[in-house]
């Protein structure tokens, strides 16, 4: 019975969701405000079928319904009730049903908070919202339904895959997918923009904050995923350039474009065409992730359903969307009236710097993804493209782009001195070079990763000298520097939080790749191996029972300079239901570093095979992607005060001569 | 239900695949490692670059599939044996086509893979640089152009700049 209302919800969220993309258009043509108005009740009540939906999913997989087969397919009786609640998007149906969960939630809150929008602009970017949810909605009830029963209920499930029974792995889905379906406001917003053939500062305004809170949340969800393949597979990776870890990064590169040029639009009114652009892309491209997870087209780890029919019908939607997006641009965005001018130094350039590497680094991404499809469909040829090659493209776009980051916030709108911002940024050149030299004192040779080094120490410093700027830290009595600290938009604090973010990232990036130890050995019981100062003394293995698994630990004493510090259980666990194991690696962590234990086979003698690593400020990866997306919170605890209130030109004007501006 | 029994067939087995796939990588093995460490650090570097064939976008040095090992051991006994990095990976390339290399060579086919940043970049560029003139220029020709300021505004600007300057 819950099922059955479950899928009787999805329904009824189709058929609103149908209303509502077709009557608030209709309304807004005729100026008629009871139709436009429909779109203000229709979202809200969508949100609330589609969560009754996954709340009837979430019902059965905690009830272990094993009549329902998506349950069956993917729950067992002994998992712990958390899992059961997390494998309802563990998943291919149930991970959609999330998506449009998702998607309906944002659409809501969109006709809450659009209050303050033009009637019937709100109208055309609600009605646009919901030609995506339709699709949607007919993709699941068509293709992938969750709630299909089973003609005779089986007694036990089948078990999630136990690499996905992980906390880590629980919250990865959802963060990821607020992030994808978050940026299709930005997309509904665009395409209004379109329709209507006009857009304003105060679009970007209004945009901005959704793009921010999405970006967040895809940002937190990819560095959620990463930190899980470095703890789960086993091998101490933490980026793969698996073709669905391409998927979310494409999406994320571009609104990270996105929210840079909608600045521009929102301080200066420029980039207007472009920044639009943009939006439709951010969400193509989170439409395309979506795609080659779901369809299987490119099988990897993350793909866990494929059937080519649902692959044909993601591609429709695909081409529907994103063809038909493109093409509205191309026939209106001429009639958008651009803004103000700039010259090429300034701060406006300098952002447009910002974006045309980001979008390369995208393009690179992208065609290296689909490379290998496409060849083998032309020519019949097969390659791979794999880390190798992204290492070598990627990387050398992304040290221009992190070469300017520190100019970019202290060059002026319009015309800027990049003689007087070189000299302000005078410190963080020392800083920079001093982490070179130190680095180079400590390590010796090669001088690459140290000029690594050095450019993180940029990028941070440059941050830094930022706020000492923006205050006159250095110059100015403490009163006046607190007085202008305070002053400062929380947006200037968030970029600059972000900024610093980047380069501590930069900093765990060479850390790990340049400086990381490993041992690979069998080991004996009272047997040791030594990596970098650590001595790891093999203490024998015992075996354990867990709620839906048995696992044999192996338990080492860890001593550094020869004092014991700690002991470290790595384990091999066995889930009978599915006849699978994994390896839960063993992490000890030293300030940023890691030390990484993780097993192999156990030998007929007794002996283990065990790989140790270590793993030299490998959380600062992980700890620099916090530190930008609370960056991207202060900036959204700044503009929440101003969301959709448009101040008039004169106010305006009269705060952005007494105030900093901005970014 | 004939077909809801199909499509959940399609299922198990689908699942029963992905765990073949999904098993926990151990990679390296112990005996495998060479005692030159010189020559341990040249195979790790090649392994990186070859593809596991039957896994999905994993390097022979990440994958704990057979065939990895295989390929591992090929890798070292080369090595052992004198040949230089390219000689094997020439070799590779002439037992299992291109596919092997996770870093594909430039040639005609794979041309616009390793253009493709070169490319988007001069585009970018040479986009960007047109909208701007033409911007510039259709502001200079616009009609309702302004007059030049007069000296003393000119004075009052440079005042007022200086002034933001020092405070920013």
């Amino acid at each position: 019975m819950i099922a059955e209302i479950g899928h009787f919800a999805l329904v009824l969220a189709l058929a609103l969701a149908i209303v509502q993309s077709i009557a608030p258009l209709v309304g807004a043509r005729r100026n008629d405000a009871a139709l436009m108005g429909i779109a203000g009740i229709t979202a809200p009540a969508q949100a609330g079928f589609v969560a009754l939906s996954f709340a009837a999913l979430t019902a059965c997989y905690v009830t272990s319904d094993f009549s329902v087969a998506n349950v069956f397919e993917n729950s067992h009786s002994t998992m712990p009730l958390v899992y059961k609640i997390t494998s309802v998007w563990g998943n291919h149906e149930g991970s959609m049903l999330l998506w449009v969960f998702i998607l309906s939630f944002f659409g809501a809150l969109v006709a809450f908070f659009a209050r303050n929008l033009p009637p019937s602009f709100k109208a055309t970017v609600l009605a646009v919202q919901a030609w995506v949810a339709v699709a949607f909605y007919l993709f699941i009830l068509m293709t992938s339904s969750p709630f299909a029963r089973l003609a005779e209920a089986p007694f036990e499930g089948r078990d999630l895959n136990p690499i996905l029974q992980d906390f880590g792995l629980a919250v990865h889905p959802p963060m990821l997918y607020l992030g994808y379906v978050g940026f299709s406001i930005s997309f509904s917003f665009a395409v209004a923009a379109l329709i209507e053939g006009r857009i304003n500062a105060a679009w970007a305004r209004f945009v901005r904050p959704w793009t921010l809170v999405a970006w967040m949340c895809l940002t937190l969800g990819i560095a959620m995923g990463s930190y899980w393949a470095y703890y789960e597979l086993g091998w101490g990776g933490w980026w793969f350039w698996d073709p669905v870890e391409n998927a979310s990064l494409m999406p994320w590169l571009v609104g990270t474009a996105l929210l840079h040029s909608a600045v521009v639009m929102e301080k200066r009114e420029a980039l207007k065409i472009w920044t639009v652009l943009l939006a439709i892309l951010t969400f193509s491209l989170s439409l395309v992730g979506t795609f080659l997870v779901r369809s299987g087209v490119l099988t990897s780890v993350h793909t866990f359903a494929s059937d080519p029919s649902r692959g044909v019908f993601i591609l429709c939607i695909l081409i529907v969307f994103i063809g038909g997006a493109l093409a509205l641009f191309a026939w209106r965005a001429p009639l958008l009236r651009q803004g103000g001018l700039f010259a090429p130094v300034s701060r406006e350039g300098a952002l447009v710097l910002n974006n045309l590497f980001i979008v390369t680094a995208c393009a690179t991404v992208f065609v290296g993804t689909l490379y290998p499809l496409a060849l083998e469909a032309v020519t019949g040829e097969k390659i791979s493209v794999g880390a190798p090659f992204f290492n070598l493209t990627f990387g050398p776009l992304f040290i221009p782009l992190l070469l300017i980051v520190p100019f970019g916030p202290l060059l002026a709108w319009k015309r800027a001195d990049l003689a007087g911002v070189s000299q302000r940024l005078g410190g963080a050149f020392v800083v920079a070079l001093l982490g070179i030299g130190a680095t180079l004192a400590l390590n010796g040779q090669p001088v690459l990763p140290a000029l690594g080094v050095g450019l993180a120490m940029f990028v941070m410093a440059g941050a830094v000298t930022d706020i000492v700027e923006r205050t006159s830290l250095l110059r100015a009595p403490l009163g006046t520097v607190m007085q202008r600290a305070r002053g400062l938009p929380r947006s200037s604090w968030g970029t600059a939080l972000a900024h610093f973010g980047l380069g501590v990232s930069l900093l765990g990036i060479i850390g790990e790749t340049q400086w990381g130890a490993e041992r690979i050995v069998t080991l004996k019981p009272a047997e040791k191996v030594s990596i970098r100062n650590y001595d790891f003394i093999f203490d024998g293995s015992v075996n354990r029972t867990g709620a839906n698994y048995r696992e044999t630990v192996a338990k080492f004493t860890v001593r550094h300079n020869r004092e014991v510090i700690g002991v470290v259980e790595p384990s091999k666990r066995t889930f009978p239901s599915r006849g699978s194991s994994t390896t839960e690696a063993a992490l000890m962590t030293r300030g940023f570093s890691q030390l990484y234990v993780s097993l192999g086979d156990q030998n007929a003698d007794g002996s283990l095979a065990v790989r140790i690593y270590h793993k030299p400020m490998v959380l600062l990866i992980w700890l620099g992607a916090v530190v930008m997306v609370l960056g991207g919170g202060l900036s959204l605890s700044d503009r929440r005060l101003r969301v959709g209130a448009p101040r008039s030109a004169k106010s305006h004007a009269k705060s952005s001569a007494s105030m900093q501006p901005a970014e | 239900m004939g077909k809801s029994r199909a499509r959940w067939f399609c299922l198990v087995g689908f699942a029963a695949l992905m765990l073949a796939t999904t098993l926990p990588a151990v990679a390296v093995q112990p005996d495998e490692v060479l005692s030159d460490s010189k020559l341990e650090a040249r195979a790790r570097a090649l392994s990186r670059e070859l593809r596991c064939m039957v896994c999905q976008n994993q390097s022979i040095d990440d994958s704990d599939a057979p065939l990895a090992r295989d390929l591992r051991l090929l890798v070292r006994e080369r090595l052992k044996a004198g040949d230089t990095d390219t000689a094997i990976i020439d070799f590779l390339v002439a037992r299992y086509g291109q596919f092997v290399l996770l870093r594909p060579r430039f040639e005609w086919g794979t041309a616009l893979l390793w253009l493709t940043p070169l490319l988007v970049l001069c585009i970018g560029i040479a986009a960007a640089g047109m909208a701007w003139r033409s911007r510039r220029n259709a502001v200079a020709s616009a009609p309702e152009s302004v007059a030049p300021l007069t000296q003393v505004e000119e004075k009052q600007l440079a005042e007022i700049v200086a002034g933001q300057d020092r405070r920013s």
